[in-house]
């Protein structure tokens, strides 16, 4: 037991505890100064589920989570296989690619707010270098660009994390399954879909668990980069309650809104992880 | 040529066995140098910058610098980036110490020790993974203050320490339950005490996940934000990545001053990098893999 205590208590006093305050602070209208006096029963909830800016920015972590699902999977599957491909010089080659996922977020963030950079940054100029100057813009600050543009550091800070976790799984796979096929006349793509992708099933879904996870949390690069503007347009849940605790002041409306987000990422993850031992445990 | 497993998983789809080889390698080389321009460049223009003058970089945004100008550093060092580095380094090696001991000993319990609760609470801790950090700050926010602890780095410590521990804990308990019990059986009919033989013997041999464990908590409570954007903001305490936003803030258009710091920034995880890479790579992917 006592080996257990000190574990248990700082898990306790900075994770749990915190968690259930949370909820308790979530029933109150509260400007974190003062004392906590007023209790509103559900009324935060209410305000946030008729509130604008949040469905928007719950809409932005699932725009997020598909960006994730959608493109840093399959990319990283498609770079491993390069990886796995047997050319010269790969070591150096998965040394580099991996760089962006060690690099501190806000590092990252920082770096790309001057890539983006309407009049100095390194887009534009390259894309006026190579004859597309129609296509310069100011990336961060048009609403119609910014989240994509955000998404877009996301992507490439973290497909290298997939790419190296799908690497991790192709090398077992036997490599008789794809002799087989051969024999049997299958061609690149057909042994692609007949022998990769069954076999990197599992991993493939844990790599989407993890994307959904990580992208329901996201907080540091936006914030860094964009705030969660111009208008509300990069706004996430995270930001959101990060705003409305310590740039406006309530505690209460925060608490709920940090609750419904932890709800949110509870249950869908779940969900997931659910739905897949289920899927798992038919097919195998 | 050998039918290793790396030639034989080339299942690119770019093309049938109709297609000459040397077309097909073609490709494939030329797909990852584009990668490799994708990926490096920016950190490649990062590093130029940093070496240009000021007024020198608004007219050349990408060539490479003329002469080796050193003032940005000595501006970025002038400007308070050693306290930076030094708060982060003391957080972070006084963390990960303490996820180190407190985690390896609560593993140790979950994998070898037989008591009620164990799969329960071994359960809660691992769910900790999947809570977002945002959920606890106004409350740990309010526990610092109350603590007197706002706007020093210790105040860190303990929300980094709680949210490691679920993953840390999830490897060691894996690796220990691998360690055969035998090993233990020995030691204990000789008399000897459940501590010892963690001391004296499960730990000795656990050395690779300690470092695992190590490696992947150093790395997030490195380049960690939230909380010291919330608990921090005089700037003497404040750590790595929070400094890097003050210098954004200070240094604003001269591009060449801010890229220095993120030079400056980037270069321990570099430095780890080249030494270990392997380590390092499989220490980051720790928790996923074994996920």
């Amino acid at each position: 037991m006592a080996f257990l205590a000190p574990s248990a208590a700082f898990y306790f006093i900075f994770v749990l505890l915190p968690i259930g305050q949370s909820g308790l602070y979530s029933f109150y209208d509260w400007p974190g100064v003062g004392p906590r006096a007023d209790f509103i029963w559900f009324d935060n909830y209410i305000e946030a589920f008729q509130d604008p800016i949040f469905w928007r920015s719950l809409g932005n972590n699932f725009i997020l989570v598909f960006a994730s699902v959608g493109v840093q999977i399959p990319v990283g599957l498609a770079l491993a296989m390069l990886l796995a491909a047997g050319l010269r010089g790969m070591r150096f080659f998965r040394a580099v690619f991996f760089l962006p996922v060690l690099m501190s977020t806000v590092a990252i963030g920082l770096l790309w707010i001057y890539i983006y950079n309407p009049n100095f940054g390194l887009l534009n100029a390259i894309l006026g270098a190579i004859g597309l100057s129609n296509l310069e813009r100011g990336w961060l600050g048009e609403p119609g660009t910014a989240l994509y543009a955000v998404i877009a550091v996301v992507s490439w800070q973290w497909t290298p994390f997939y790419m190296i976790l799908f690497f991790a799984g192709l090398t077992t796979i036997p490599v008789e399954l794809y002799e087989a096929a051969r024999m049997d006349k299958a061609n690149a793509w057909q042994r692609f879909w007949w022998v990769t992708l069954p076999s990197m099933r599992g991993l493939i879904v844990t790599a989407s668990i993890l994307a959904l996870m990580g992208s329901l949390k996201y907080f540091d690069l936006i914030f860094v980069m964009t705030e969660g503007g111009p208008s509300y347009k990069t706004e996430l849940l995270a930001t959101n309650m990060y705003r409305q605790a310590f740039t406006l002041f309530r505690f209460g409306y925060a608490s709920a809104v940090a609750v419904l987000l932890l709800l949110i990422s509870l249950t869908l993850t779940t969900a997931v992880l659910y739905w897949s031992r289920r899927t798992n445990g038919q097919n195998s | 040529m050998a039918r290793t497993a790396e030639s034989s998983t080339d299942t690119s789809a770019h093309g049938n066995s109709n297609v000459p080889r040397v077309i097909r390698r073609g490709t494939l080389y030329v797909v990852a140098v584009f990668v490799l321009a994708t990926t490096g460049v920016p950190f490649i223009f990062m590093v130029m910058t940093a070496f240009k003058r000021p007024d020198e970089f608004l007219i050349n945004l990408w060539g490479l610098p003329q002469g080796v100008y050193v003032d940005n550093f000595v501006e970025v060092f002038t400007g308070g980036i050693g306290r930076f580095f030094f708060n982060s380094i003391v957080v972070s090696f006084i963390s990960v110490a303490l996820i180190l001991i407190v985690g390896s000993l609560a593993s140790y319990a979950f994998a070898k020790m037989k008591f009620r609760f164990n799969n329960p609470l071994l359960l809660l801790f691992l769910m900790g993974a999947m809570i977002p950090v945002h959920v606890t700050l106004i409350p740990v926010f309010i526990l610092t203050l109350n603590l007197g602890l706002y706007d020093t780095i210790w105040a860190l410590v303990g929300p980094y320490v709680g949210f490691n521990l679920p993953v840390s804990i999830f490897i060691l308990t894996e690796f220990f339950r691998q360690i055969p019990d035998e090993i233990e059986e020995a030691a204990r009919m000789d008399g000897a005490s459940r501590l010892s033989i963690f001391l004296r013997i499960t730990l000795p041999m656990s050395v690779p996940a300690l470092v695992t464990v190590g490696i992947f908590s150093l790395i997030h409570i490195w380049n960690e934000f939230a909380f010291a954007l919330v608990l921090i903001s005089e700037p003497s305490q404040q750590t790595l990545p929070l400094g890097l936003t003050r210098f954004y803030q200070e240094f604003s258009i001269n591009v060449p001053g801010v890229m220095a710091a993120l030079t400056l920034a980037c270069l321990p995880v570099m430095m780890l990098y080249l030494f270990a890479q392997e380590r390092v790579i499989s220490g980051l992917m720790a928790g996923a893999v074994k996920g």
